[in-house]
């Protein structure tokens, strides 16, 4: 019998490893024989650790298990399915995870990461075996005619950045993969790199041959210990196949493949911070033009994509454009991770076509609040992002729709707040972590967010409150068109929405309510 | 506990890795990893062997949040401070283990043992409040969790 036990970080931190260790000894014990697969995370957080046992209907679940249910466990025969009042039913049938439109993350959470045969099983690598058929002409046609779009959250059209790298004469080109992933409420990449780390490996192979670049980098941050592991453990066994290196599957492409450490800086996430810092410099963020597609790292033409964006590749060249493409609205093609998180009852990640509501993510999906409190605010894309309300619930999840009330999707993360929230509070932390994290290169990041966060507390303080409110917004206005990058740029995102649907935590009167 | 200077394996550390693009960054990792801090005498090295000033070896150890100057604690406990686990909480939790051990972010107890630290998000998001403590990551920390957590090293 199999027993699958999550090996995801978030599955970790709340004893995954343990409870392994007592199925195995259990096990051993009773004289039961079961083989324990390790696995990515299938993403329904509030269910981790979550065992799952293979039976001939399914895979049977048992959520938040602890040590002390093992043997309870083996008492109900779980190794056959048998009911526990931990089971959850079969796993793909519980709605979160029924409801999703898995295409990206179809892999992650079913097999064991490291298992290249297990990835093969499941469609791994015909995906690069079409492209090397198609040609590299081809190839970036289809990702363009797949409507993807940047999923880092600037939301730029991959196959035009493909493109335009391809098209460039250079004697070397590169693939680099942003995995900075340093927003709050964010965890996409992490899960896909520790769960699903081939589908990467593959994306980044796909784009090699259709560029012509034979060098890639996977720039990690520090943060993410176990991803690094399992990222650098799935690159040596491709190697091994035959995957990367020389001659990728026997074709005329050498791709070799790096994974970088960051060193905690959020600016990192930013492209060419991120390419400065590759290249062993300060993070300090370029001035564009010149674009990384035609000068990139080490000043040669380089694709920089996001992670989920690469990761999306092998799906679209198994399946053809138009397979992605059907799902979505407008000009929002295929699907979204989102990740719903914070102060949520059912937290995880949900891919889905665009289109949902934020409404039905935070509420249907999610559950509504963990601490069972009404929800009152919404963060949307991470620390950079706006602050939703539920009187703007029914906004159609799409980066225009979103934009359209001056807000972004971003990477995808949702932070949901119950009422006890202090919003005064929350635009100025915006404020403080844009100064905590600024590059220092551009002047209404680097000064204006310290300035932002003083002139905060004073309107929090009741000094000339309106004269003060009116400043916080025009120093806003700088922000957003004065930097050079999205830091500084975005950081009014929180600060100006926080203000503008929750102007009472502003007023003096609410500091005695608000402290907690 | 400090540093202990030593430069043969220092320069190894270097000439296992100057044949890379852009080297700095695994050199600075693999020395904090060795050494548990860059030490000056690091920066020096490095400048020279690279063929950098010191001024900008200087300038790449600060800028980053994970370059130390001096070693920290023997274990080093890192709260998440980010949204995610505010919205759970962790500022009160964070505030009373550090009222609880004397203590200010970034500092260490003065016997050694503890460095507690902020981070910006261990994107364990969906099970916060979240801390790693040398390297192994916790979730779902309430404020009594949170303080078994550190008691365990103290």
């Amino acid at each position: 019998m199999r027993v699958f036990i999550p090996r995801d970080a978030a599955a970790l931190a709340v004893g995954a490893d343990r409870v392994a260790a007592a199925i195995v000894s259990e096990a051993q014990a009773r004289g039961v024989a079961l083989e324990i697969v390790r696995t990515g995370s299938r993403g329904m957080f509030w269910l981790e650790p979550l065992v799952e046992v293979e039976t001939p209907g399914g895979r049977m679940g048992y959520g938040k298990v602890g040590v002390r249910d093992v043997p309870g466990l083996f008492d109900a025969d779980f190794q056959s399915g048998g009911w526990h009042e931990k089971s959850t039913g079969m796993v793909e049938k519980i709605p979160f995870f029924a409801k999703q439109d898995r295409l990206t993350f179809a892999r992650c959470g079913v097999i064991d990461p490291l298992d290249l045969d297990a990835y093969r099983a499941l469609g791994g690598y015909d995906g690069l075996a079409r492209a090397l058929q198609l040609g590299a002409a081809q190839t970036v046609a289809e990702v363009k005619a797949s409507g993807l779009r940047g999923r880092g959250g600037a939301g730029f059209p991959t196959g035009i950045k493909w493109e335009t790298v391809r098209t460039a004469v250079a004697a070397q080109k590169y693939i680099v993969c942003n995995a900075d992933e340093g927003d709050s409420g964010t965890f996409a990449d992490r899960m896909l790199m520790e769960g699903d780390p081939f589908t990467l490996i593959e994306g980044m192979t796909i784009a090699a041959a259709a560029v012509g670049a034979t060098r890639g980098y996977i720039y990690v941050r520090s943060e993410y210990p176990h991803a690094i592991r399992t990222m650098n453990d799935a690159i040596a066994i491709a190697c091994r196949a035959g995957l990367l290196g020389r001659a990728v599957m026997g074709s005329a492409y050498d791709f070799e493949l790096e994974v970088r450490v960051g060193a905690g800086a959020y600016v990192c996430g930013e492209e060419t911070a991120l390419l400065e810092s590759l290249e062993g410099k300060r993070g300090q963020v370029r001035a564009k033009p010149p674009i990384p597609a035609l000068a990139g790292l080490f000043g040669k033409p380089t694709v920089v994509n996001n992670l989920v964006s690469f990761a999306t590749i092998p799906f679209i060249l198994e399946k053809g454009a138009a397979a992605y493409a059907d799902y979505g609205m407008g000009r929002s093609r295929g699907t979204m991770p989102v990740q719903i998180a914070g102060n949520v009852k059912h937290g995880g990640l949900f891919e889905v076509a665009f289109g949902i509501t934020l409404g039905e993510l935070v509420n249907e999906i999610g559950g509504g609040s963990a601490t069972g409190r009404p929800v009152r605010a919404v963060q949307a894309g991470g620390p950079l992002g706006a602050y939703f309300p539920p009187a703007l619930f029914d906004t159609p999840y799409d980066y225009e729709a979103f934009a359209a009330r001056d807000g972004l999707i971003g990477h995808g993360g949702l932070v949901v707040f119950d009422d006890s929230v202090d919003m005064a509070k929350m635009a100025r932390f915006a404020m403080a972590f844009c100064a905590h994290e600024s590059c220092g290169k551009c002047t209404p990041c680097r000064i204006g967010s310290t300035r932002g966060v003083e002139v905060i507390d004073k309107i929090v303080a009741g000094h000339a409150a309106e004269e003060n409110i009116a400043l916080v917004k025009d120093l806003c206005e700088t922000m957003k068109f004065g930097s050079l990058c999205a830091l500084g740029g975005f950081t009014p995102y929180p600060v100006l929405s926080a203000l503008h649907h929750f102007p009472e935590d502003f007023a003096p009167a609410a500091i005695p309510a608000a402290a907690q | 506990m400090p540093h202990i200077w030593d430069s043969l394996a220092a320069e190894d550390i270097i000439t296992a890795r100057e044949a890379l693009e852009g080297p700095m960054l695994p050199i600075l990792h693999a020395m904090q990893a060795h050494f548990g801090c860059i030490p000056e005498e690091a920066i020096r090295l490095i400048a020279t062997r690279l063929n950098l000033t010191r001024a900008e070896v200087h300038g790449v150890v600060s800028f980053y949040h994970d370059f130390r100057r001096a070693p920290a604690g023997r274990h080093v406990l890192k709260l998440c401070r980010a949204e995610a686990c505010q919205s759970m909480g962790s500022e009160a939790n964070a505030a009373h283990l550090l009222h609880r051990l004397g203590l200010g972010w970034g500092e260490t107890t003065p016997d050694g043992r503890l460095t507690v630290e902020a981070v910006y998000c261990l994107g364990l998001c969906a099970c916060a409040p979240n801390a790693m403590l040398d390297g192994e990551v916790h979730g779902r920390l309430d404020a009594g969790a949170l303080e078994s957590l550190a008691m365990e090293v103290l």
